[in-house]
């Protein structure tokens, strides 16, 4: 069977290559993955492999860096980085802080 | 580890559809081509992909492939192809086809 990202040949409309310049958060996620990788938690083949899993609908949906963010984030737990729980209170406590932020400066 | 395959050889990909990390196009697998070149050897991105070691490095070749071979409603010439690069557990020795 062919897997969702496995796409050469299928039809498709033309490949926007227009380039951008890339957000802080998308020059922070590209750090975050390098340092992994120099650090020796993360090879390439992982990181396609968590991108590879993810599910059609993600992988569509998703941009560039938001399916690294989901790749990084499941490799993360799974090494043992950190845990779920431990992600999800921070990921919570962020956005806590953003909507305080967005409340003070508006 | 030594290459089983020299330029000029005539391959076939392996149809298998196991799950994990494969860099070996679906659109390819099934499909007969000739070695371009042997490209190196690498550790196995499969095993690579669940955090080991890949070892030991395994051949990986340029096949190519004439692109009426890949694509069954091919509308460009007969002497187009595509190269692409595939690890040797992929690859299975094929009949060379004779040509006129």
């Amino acid at each position: 069977m062919r897997r969702h990202h496995d796409l050469g040949g299928t039809g498709d409309g033309p490949v926007d290559t227009r380039s951008h310049d890339p957000a802080l958060w998308e020059k922070r996620v590209d750090a975050v993955r390098n340092l992994l990788g120099h650090k020796k938690l993360l090879t390439t083949d992982e990181h396609r492999r968590h991108i590879e899993d993810l599910t059609p609908e993600d992988y569509d949906r998703l941009s560039y860096y938001e399916r690294w963010i989901l790749s990084l984030s499941h490799h993360l737990i799974e090494r043992g980085i950190f845990t779920a729980d431990e992600l999800g209170r921070k990921m919570a406590e962020v956005e806590a802080r953003e909507a305080k932020d967005r409340e003070q400066y508006k | 580890m030594s290459a089983r395959f020299r330029a000029g050889d005539a391959v076939a990909v392996r149809a298998a559809y196991p799950p994990g990390h494969i860099r070996t196009p679906y659109y390819i697998r099934g499909k007969r081509g000739i070695i371009e070149r042997l490209c190196g050897e690498f550790a196995n991105p499969e095993e690579l992909a669940f955090g080991r070691d890949g070892l030991p490095e395994r051949p990986l070749y340029r096949v190519r492939f004439r692109q009426q071979d890949v694509w069954p409603d091919y509308g460009g010439t007969p002497e187009d192809t595509v190269d692409i690069e595939i690890f040797e557990h992929w690859l299975e020795p094929a009949a060379r086809e004779i040509t006129a």
